[in-house]
């Protein structure tokens, strides 16, 4: 069902945990549909410098939340928002198509913590 | 590594006495039992011997079995063949909420075709309760059917106690005994039913063989037509490996069932003592005494059901769930919100059936490794103490 990278990144997660000081912190999902993350980011000098996440959800949701973190991490926030869903899947060599939809919420959440942190910037 | 299958209510392997029972079947026997020269006979012969060891497992007549392909065939004809043949009389027909989809989708479509149904709800147990089903009662009812019981939760129904009932105001009932026959001790007769579907995948027959209880004189109409093969009420050249497969079959379960019994029970004890004790935030789905003999499931909080299905299956062990992501509809189980258990709590369910070939050391592996995997997932989940943030009830995303 799933690639080999899938597998890969969901029986050896990267990146798994929280950031208790945290710059910025972005969650997309509903448990009752199956899938949420949560994305720890630390900034400096515009940079994501690290990056931890924590999913309750299904394979490709795990998969998805390790794999963003390794592609975020290191990036400046210009070029961690130009991360879609797509360059996700493409990055773990597919994903099934009715996990496309609702499993794939890593790109949001990432999106989401790099708000969080603009937004605490500018408040 | 060991593999350890642990979904026998998925299906059950072919038990190697039935296989060799099968072959002569695909080879000198393989003749049209319908024909009239001597292999054919020896074919039909095997067709009897096979009607006679199936009934025998449930106590019924031979004349009683009709053989079919499959479970879901059997539920058909038993939902769409008395509903067909009683129209007359009345149009209502009592279900419920625990029912399998081939029974489930059946009545939708005799809905649309005008019938009217009852949906039975449960306790959380997953009990339907006799005095609900008296209630739901009309003069129009013409038909109830319920299942015996339920592979996702286990749970064994008082279909002998709704049976009274039933023939008490002479109303037809049929159970979906596709989980329990040839696991459990079944006497039509003691039970009190009409009808009633099982299936020889489930007591390690081949797929592809089931059958149809039938109490004699209870009028159907056929689902499929042509020939004149099982009496007429069912056409279709006979699939004869497969029916002497499950003769066989059902032979082997009468003779080997209190056996089997006292293999699976312990040894499905010792798995929900071990995880309810070793692990918290799990509970046990199904009523806790009333299930079958090798069934244990759960719900376990703050993790979802398909990601600890592929940890369990990279240590070895097979097993199933009735989450959301588990399914192709990606919706879950409608079983565990009839027991009351919330969406995202169902998203955690996990389905444990053994079987004869399950050893104890199996199980000794399976209380140390199940654990483990539901530990692995917690550290990665955002929910540790309990369900902070759980918004929205609804689940929107996917409509």
């Amino acid at each position: 069902m799933y690639s080999e990278k899938v597998m890969d990144h969901f029986n050896n997660p990267r990146n798994v945990g929280e950031i208790p000081d945290a710059d910025g912190i972005g969650s997309e999902g509903n448990p009752v549909c199956g899938d949420m993350m949560k994305i720890f980011i630390k900034v400096d000098e515009e940079k994501i410098t690290d990056i931890k996440f924590k999913t309750f959800g299904c394979g490709a949701a795990i998969a998805v939340s390790s794999m963003i973190t390794e592609m975020a991490k290191g990036k400046t926030l210009d070029e961690a928002l130009a991360i879609t869903k797509e360059s996700v899947a493409d990055a773990l060599d597919g994903l099934p198509a009715q996990k496309q939809h609702c499993s794939n919420l890593g790109a949001e959440a990432l999106h989401k913590a790099i708000e969080d942190y603009k937004n605490k910037q500018s408040g | 590594m060991k593999k350890i299958y642990m979904d026998y209510a998925g299906t059950n392997p072919t038990h190697p006495a039935v296989l060799d029972s099968m072959m002569p079947y695909f080879k000198e026997h393989f003749a049209n039992p319908l024909s009239i020269y001597e292999p054919a006979l020896k074919a039909r012969e095997a067709i009897e011997n096979a009607r006679q060891s199936t009934a025998s497992l449930i106590n019924a007549k031979p004349a009683e079995i009709i053989f079919t392909s499959s479970g879901a065939e059997s539920n058909n004809f038993a939902l769409k063949g008395i509903a067909y043949a009683n129209q007359k009389k009345g149009s209502h027909i009592i279900t419920s909420r625990m029912e399998h989809h081939s029974i489930l989708n059946t009545v939708r479509f005799l809905e649309k075709s005008g019938f009217r149904v009852t949906y039975l709800n449960v306790d959380n147990n997953g009990v339907i309760d006799p005095s609900d089903v008296e209630k739901a009662i009309t003069d129009e009812t013409i038909l109830i059917s319920l299942i015996h019981a339920s592979p996702e939760i286990g749970t064994i129904e008082p279909i002998a106690e709704i049976a009274k009932i039933t023939n008490k105001k002479g109303i037809i009932f049929h159970t979906d005994a596709v989980s329990s026959a040839g696991n459990i001790p079944i006497d039509v007769k003691e039970l009190g039913v009409d009808l009633l579907t099982l299936s020889a995948h489930q007591f390690y027959g081949p797929k592809g063989a089931a059958a149809l209880y039938l109490k004699e004189g209870t009028r159907i109409i056929p689902l499929i037509y042509g020939g004149i093969q099982e009496g007429g009420r069912r056409a279709g050249t006979e699939n004869v490996p497969a029916i002497v497969g499950m003769g066989k079959a059902a032979e082997l379960a009468e003779s080997e069932m209190m056996d089997r019994i006292k293999h699976l029970a312990p040894l499905r004890n010792k798995i929900i003592s071990n995880t309810l004790n070793k692990v918290k935030k799990v509970m046990l789905t199904g009523h806790p005494k009333e299930r079958l003999p090798g069934h244990a499931s759960f719900v376990v909080e703050y993790i979802e059901g398909e990601a600890m299905l592929l940890l369990l299956e990279g240590n070895g062990i097979y097993c199933a769930s009735g989450s959301a992501c588990t399914s192709r509809a990606l919706k879950s189980s409608p079983v565990l919100a009839s027991i009351g258990v919330p969406d995202h709590i169902a998203q955690g369910s996990v389905v444990f059936t053994i079987g004869q070939e399950t050893t104890e050391e199996d199980i000794d592996y399976f209380n140390e490794t199940f654990p483990k995997v539901i530990g692995k997932l917690r550290e990665m989940s955002p929910f540790t103490k309990g369900w902070e943030g759980l918004e929205d009830p609804e689940c929107t995303a996917k409509k």
